[in-house]
């Protein structure tokens, strides 16, 4: 016990006997290969199992197109919007302290702690046919619920906090030197946003909006209430996953289902390589 | 100091806008939908023998699926940080997998790997164990959306101990056990703390993945956010809003119990470089 200064300078100088490493590494790899290796290499094989041909013709058909374009396009809107929240509450609440900063923070996080379905149902109930507004939007012939508006706003609302999480403890950790050594020297507000403070945080910034697209791509229970499932029309890719597997076209709705699967694995991708590239 | 920093009117204005707009004013609807209804049909609808069946299944499968989490959990950031083995970073990067893997995806994938002749299925039916269209399934599901909060919170942690004190205590004559039970995870249990009840909030509201994998009877294997769906449905709005009102209390209450908690452990904000 005494050799710990022989070891390498990572390695822990008191460990487990050997056995008892073994033991634990293999039920953690159990745990880990039921609830996400095998679940993930299922979604490929199910949507390959029937060929390759079935599987772009299941990607083609136009209600999977009309699935993705809609997709992207409320990816889009929600990630942009959700990327400048993301940036203006981090800075407001790791660079200052002020009254009521730690409800704020609350409520930043709020939408994390809200059911996704219960998320989707606030919008009902504020746009929707018998909803507070209802009377008034149809008036003015205003379609909001079962509409692109009523998916993106209930997409905005559950991805809201990501951006904003991924920042806040890294804005905290790393303090303002910088910032108060540019402003010193004569830089302007913006410039010692733009040059000083974004590049600190560049990395973290970056998986935030990956991890928001990934998340806003794959909304479903808040978009399942807004949407009305009309299809070729308010149909997301998660939805017409749904549809697809409910109507037994289970290698189509596994097809459909790759897509999302792969924006996934990139998401999760990009902190791996950028942690490679870093270090070499 | 940090008084000379700019930005905070615009910074803060544009949060409290979007906050308001976003989050508040939607949330509020929630109490003027449910003050439209009378105290006692309020009571009548969340206390329905089907609402009650929907709380007991989503409140006590989102508890074990958390559990299950705090244990492998620990388990795995404690293999991840202390041991060596091949493909070590692909599986740390592997684990938040749920964080961006779409809900639906999980649930078709699930559902369909633990049916009765599924890939891990067809090795539990031997044995009498029926997961997918179960209430077993709901906590199935319900472990792949939980699992990453127990990792991501321990692991962190994990990796500052100081290597000292577990080597005082061997050098002091500690059993490696008495080490590992006494000193590291006593240090460990407010990070697996936070984790669980992230874990446990995450759980409870989850839809997507449970709805495919849990056959969804009604009083037997129906969660509380599709029971707010059929509601919903059905054009009774007040009805799911009651359903949801007393869901969302509960959720509101952990996440208070996590920043008591995260702030127990987490560096407040001005503590640094003062």
């Amino acid at each position: 016990m005494a050799g710990g200064a022989l070891r390498p300078p990572r390695g822990h100088h008191v460990d487990e006997p050997r056995a008892v490493r073994f033991a634990l590494i293999g039920l953690a790899a159990a745990f880990l290969a039921a609830f996400l290796v095998v679940p993930l290499i299922a979604v490929f094989a199910f949507a390959l199992r029937e060929g390759l041909g079935v599987y772009l013709d299941a990607l083609r058909e136009p209600a999977a197109r009309a699935a993705v374009t809609l997709t992207l396009t409320v990816a889009a809107i929600a990630v942009t919007v959700n990327v400048l929240y993301g940036l203006a509450a981090a800075w407001s609440v790791s660079k200052f302290s002020f009254p009521g900063r730690n409800v704020l923070v609350t409520l930043i996080d709020l939408p994390f702690s809200v059911s996704p379905v219960v998320s989707g149902m606030l919008f009902v109930l504020l746009f929707g046919a018998r909803g507070l507004l209802g009377p008034f939007l149809s008036e003015h012939d205003v379609k909001i619920i079962f509409a692109l508006p009523g998916i993106v706003l209930a997409t905005i609302f559950v991805t809201s906090p990501i951006v904003a999480r991924e920042l806040i403890p890294l804005m905290q950790a790393q303090g303002s030197d910088e910032e108060e050594a540019a402003l010193t020297l004569g830089a302007s507000g913006w410039r010692t946003f733009l040059h000083v403070s974004l590049p600190k945080v560049r990395w973290a910034l970056l998986y935030g909006t990956l991890l928001c697209t990934a998340r806003a791509m794959g909304e479903f229970g808040a978009v399942s209430v807004v949407s009305g499932h009309i299809r070729g029309r308010t149909m997301t890719l998660p939805l017409h996953v749904e549809v697809l597997y409910n109507e037994y076209r289970t290698t189509a709705a596994f097809a459909a289902a790759s897509l999302l699967t792969l924006v996934a694995v990139a998401t999760l991708a990009v902190p791996f390589i950028v942690e490679r590239r870093s270090r070499a | 100091m940090r008084r000379t920093l700019p930005g905070l009117p615009l910074a803060l204005g544009t949060t409290l806008t979007y906050l308001a707009l976003i989050v508040l004013i939607p949330v509020s609807t929630l109490f003027v939908v449910s003050s439209s209804m009378t105290w006692a049909r309020f009571v009548e609808v969340v206390t329905a023998p089907r609402t009650l069946a929907a709380y007991r299944l989503s409140f006590g499968a989102a508890f074990l699926a958390a559990i299950v989490n705090l244990v492998f959990g620990v388990l795995v950031a404690w293999v991840l940080e202390r041991y060596r083995f091949p493909f070590k970073r692909l599986v740390d990067g592997m684990v938040d997998l749920p964080f961006a893997l779409p809900t639906a995806v999980a649930g078709i994938s699930l559902a369909s790997i633990y049916a009765k002749d599924g890939w891990i299925g067809r090795w539990l039916t031997p044995f009498g164990v029926e997961v997918a269209f179960t209430r077993l399934g709901v906590v199935v599901a319900l472990v792949f959306v939980g699992l990453p909060f127990v990792v991501r919170t321990v692991q962190p942690v994990l990796r500052d101990l100081d290597p000292e004190v577990e080597e005082a205590a061997e050098t002091l004559g500690a059993s490696r056990f008495s080490v590992v039970t006494r000193i590291l995870l006593p240090g460990l249990a407010v990070p697996a703390l936070t984790g669980f009840v992230l874990a446990f909030a995450r759980a409870l509201g989850e839809y997507g993945s449970v709805i495919f994998i849990s056959g969804n009877m009604p009083m037997r294997s129906e969660i509380t956010p599709l029971l707010i769906m059929i509601q919903l449905e059905q054009y009774d709005y007040p009805a799911a809003t009651a359903i949801a009102l007393v869901f969302l209390l509960a959720s509101f209450v952990l996440l208070l119990l996590v920043n008591r908690l995260t702030a127990a452990y987490a560096t407040p904000p001005g503590a640094r470089g003062a």
